[in-house]
């Protein structure tokens, strides 16, 4: 993930120079381009055959021309899959999960890398990536509000017209079964091992972990 | 769902990932792709010109030509490709279209040539793009009104079943339909004239005997005068009662404007007639005689101008009363302040501040008759605020009607941008309705799903082959990833009316107390409790509840005669330790707070679903099956 070349066709000598920086700003975002590493890197660094990185690339490719996709395309994408609800917020908390670098884009690699754990890895590594996505802050422990959005943004995808009608509190609710069942120690929060360890007793999700296999 | 983001439907199922630690119900399998081929090209021969895309591209709308099996008519097995004998040019649009998911109209095409393009390939003009889509529309609207002229034009012959009343409507309202309609107009429009004419020669003083004083023409040749009003008068009664009759809607004629006119134009006459020779109110006879003015509006009927002048001032009222109300301030000020400047000096004509009034409305309107003028030093002072401030005050909100008024005239010459702006909003709703269609299609083949899947469980191969729709492989991975939000969340997605539907019926219904869990295992399905019913089910049998267990149940009759899914819905009650006479005003009858579930439902269907603790029991049969499972938690 370190060979990323950043091309930008407005030399930054300009940019200092001219007055308005707002729209150089924009002629910049607009020509900032990105070209993945070679495809035998990436073949090394996932799980994925050539034919299905070439698949995986056109179809990113297709949606941003650009190479990279920042938070807004990201939510308008992920979007559309749901249609009756609000996925954006859960889109958020996505984005921050593929973009490992935290510089704001999810470029093809992190995209590939991300899928490749999802769809290639192992039952470890997949627990790993749900545990970090619902780590909003990264410090290694889930607490009952990180919790709280993650649930509360699921339950927004859901939209209005749901059968039984959504409540206030279910997602709080949800949010206390999940607890009781994965805080073993009580001390409020869930860590990693309480989480795996919790996860590979329960039959359901280790079924379910299998359930996308064969995705691509 | 938009084509370009079909590509992401393999990101957003290994997304679903960050569900799985979360649901609390297993989820459903996954759809197998049965054939599973690998992306080819195909080539398009369209008159010669070669296009070539893969496969999959032309599979993300599947109900259009090039998406379903329709192409295979056109597949050529000696070049291995499918021909299509139709407009190169156009086809460009088209095949972009499944490439980037936008529909893009080229300005230089003919718009009927591209409407049939899109006619064959099955695809429908509503997507334009937003880009496009203005111009599009405009080219269209053009050509419609051309074949409207060329229909004008050729039409002349009346509709064949048009009742006599319906036609004479029609001659009202339009003249040109028909000569007579034509011969009508004209004459009521010479009479109109007549009548205003007669009205203001009336008052003109004729020549006079030497040793008479003047007297006006109305009152030298009363006879004739009397005579030609009679005649107008007579020819509006029968105007107005013709157009009464032949009125579609009779109320709603007599409270339109132009027949208001119409009848105080007539009415001062007849009310003449009854009382001629009253002497106490003839006074009030002749101010009725003003009224006879109003005919003059009945040109409004002849003239398109006036009309719109009217509509013009109906739809300015807002800054006509703001003018209105700021030159009242303004007056009322400065008459106060002429007044008590004016007070001072003798013989001065501002004797009240309303006679002050009249100084400073001719004033600040820049009249300036000069009847009333201010003598002191101050009032001529405070006379000379007046008239500038007038201009001010009179000339701000001018502009304003100003423009209105020719932002309306323009407005009625292009009456057709009217028709443009309820097109837009169709086409809104249209485009709102196909994106409501991605939602309505999930929850149509999640119904088809469930058949699908008890058929499985009763093995019965020849229904299945009846009912395999042929949704693309793209549609069910979408709506598996769909069923797993679903039970993910516990909740099902329903329809706009359905969730309506629900929440009325359960602002009725009063259930009776909740009784705690009975034993709150932790089963598989650990919290709430789920409904499934499908979606045309039969209201809720209004349950009378007695004091045990209650079954509601829901019957569907599959038309196909099928095997019937109903699910039970138990609610145990009394047995509570705590509060019984809670009554439960939520809308979902089953919502369940934390620790009080009572029941859980579950519908058969999905096999993988190894109900809690249930013991599961299918009846094997023919219609009316009873799928119960039921677990009390």
């Amino acid at each position: 993930m370190d060979a990323k070349r950043v091309e930008t066709i407005s030399a930054r000598v300009d940019a200092a120079v001219s007055s308005s920086d707002s729209v150089e700003d924009e002629l910049e975002l607009s020509a900032v381009r990105h070209r993945p590493e070679g495809l035998e890197q990436l073949e090394a660094q996932t799980r994925f055959s050539r034919k299905e990185l070439q698949i995986l690339y056109r179809g990113f490719k297709n949606e941003c021309p650009s190479g990279v996709v920042n938070e807004e395309t990201f939510k308008d994408i992920y979007s559309q899959f749901f249609p009756q609800g609000d996925a954006s917020t859960y889109a958020h908390f996505l984005f921050n999960a593929f973009d490992t670098d935290h510089n704001g884009s999810v470029s093809f690699e992190d995209f590939v890398m991300g899928l490749s754990i999802l769809l290639r890895g192992t039952v470890q590594e997949k627990l790993n990536w749900a545990f970090n996505l619902y780590d909003i802050n990264k410090d290694g422990y889930i607490t009952k509000e990180e919790m709280l959005d993650i649930m509360k943004a699921i339950y927004d995808m859901m939209g209005k017209c749901t059968y039984p009608v959504l409540k206030e509190e279910t997602p709080r609710q949800h949010v206390e079964v999940f607890f009781q069942k994965m805080d073993k120690n009580k001390d409020g929060v869930v860590t990693i091992d309480e989480f795996i360890d919790c996860c590979q007793n329960d039959e359901n999700i280790m079924r379910s972990m299998h359930l996308f296999e064969n995705v691509l | 769902m938009a084509a370009g983001v079909a590509a992401w439907l393999p990101f957003a199922r290994a997304a679903a990932i960050g569900w799985m630690p979360v649901a609390n119900l297993p989820m459903p399998v996954a759809p197998t792709e049965k054939n599973k081929r690998q992306d080819e090209l195909i080539i398009l021969n369209v008159s010669g010109r070669r296009f070539q895309t893969w496969r999959n591209t032309l599979d993300r709308y599947p109900d259009t030509l090039l998406g379903s099996s329709e192409k295979e008519f056109f597949y050529n097995e000696e070049t291995k490709e499918y021909f299509f004998d139709r407009d190169p040019d156009v086809f460009r649009s088209v095949l972009n279209f499944y490439r980037t998911g936008k529909l893009h109209y080229p300005r230089y095409e003919c718009i009927s040539s591209y409407d049939e393009e899109l006619a064959f390939f099955g695809i429908v003009p509503e997507i334009i793009g937003d880009c496009c889509y203005e111009e599009y529309k405009d080219r269209k609207r053009e050509n419609a009104e051309r074949l409207m002229d060329d229909q004008e034009d050729n039409k002349d012959a009346k509709l064949p079943n048009m009742t006599f009343r319906e036609t004479m409507w029609r001659a009202f309202e339009n003249p040109h339909t028909s000569t007579m309609a034509l011969v009508f107009y004209y004459v009521t429009g010479f009479f109109i004239a007549v009548s205003v004419i007669t009205n203001v020669v009336e008052t003109v003083p004729c020549g006079s005997a030497p040793n008479q004083k003047e007297v006006p023409c109305g009152e030298r040749y009363t006879v004739a005068f009397f005579c030609m009003d009679t005649a107008c008068v007579m020819i509006f009664t029968v105007e107005y009662l013709m157009r009464l009759f032949a009125a579609p809607s009779r109320y709603r004629f007599m409270r339109s404007v132009m027949s208001i006119i119409d009848v105080v134009a007539i009415l001062p006459y007849y009310i003449g007639l009854v009382m001629t020779d009253n002497e106490d109110v003839s006074g009030a006879f002749v101010t009725l005689r003003v009224f006879r003015v109003f005919r003059i509006f009945k040109f409004s009927r002849h003239s398109q101008g006036l009309r719109i002048l009217g509509y013009t001032l109906k739809s300015c009222a807002s800054e006509l009363g703001f003018l209105l109300f700021s030159l009242t301030m303004a007056i009322i000020i400065f008459a106060t302040v002429m007044f008590y400047a004016e007070k001072g000096s003798s013989s001065s004509k501002f004797t009240s501040i309303p006679a002050s009034f009249w100084y400073t409305i001719v004033t600040m309107t820049t009249l300036g008759y000069g009847d009333m003028v201010p003598k002191t030093i101050a009032g001529k002072i405070f006379g000379s605020i007046c008239s500038l401030s007038g201009v001010l005050v009179i000339a701000l909100p001018v502009p304003v009607i100003v423009s209105n008024f020719s932002r309306i005239y323009h407005q009625n010459q292009r009456a057709d941008k009217r028709r443009a702006q309820k097109v837009q909003k169709a086409r809104l709703a249209r485009i709102r309705i196909s994106k409501t269609g991605s939602s309505s299609a999930f929850l149509h083949s999640k119904r088809n799903g469930l058949f699908n899947e008890a058929l499985e469980l009763t093995n019965s191969t020849e229904d299945e082959q009846r009912l395999s729709k042929s949704t693309s492989l793209l549609e069910s991975q979408h709506h598996h990833l769909l069923h797993c939000l679903e039970k993910t969340t516990n909740h099902e997605f329903v329809d706009e009316q359905y969730y309506q539907q629900s929440y009325l019926e359960a602002g009725l219904q009063n259930y009776p107390s909740r009784s705690p869990s009975l034993s709150s295992q932790d089963g598989v399905t650990g919290t709430c409790c789920t409904r499934r019913s499908k979606k045309h089910h039969t209201p809720l049998p209004n349950a009378s509840a007695p004091a045990h267990m209650q079954p509601l149940t829901h019957t569907h009759t599959h038309p196909q005669g099928l095997q019937e899914l109903s699910t039970i819905h138990i609610q145990p009650l009394s047995t509570s330790r705590s509060s019984l006479n809670m009554r439960v005003d939520e809308p979902a009858p089953l919502n369940c707070q934390s620790s009080q579930i009572t029941t859980a439902i579950i519908s058969i269907p999905t096999p993988p679903v190894t109900t809690p603790e249930g013991d599961a029991h299918l009846p094997a049969g023919p219609t009316h099956q009873n799928v119960v499972k039921v677990s009390a938690l």
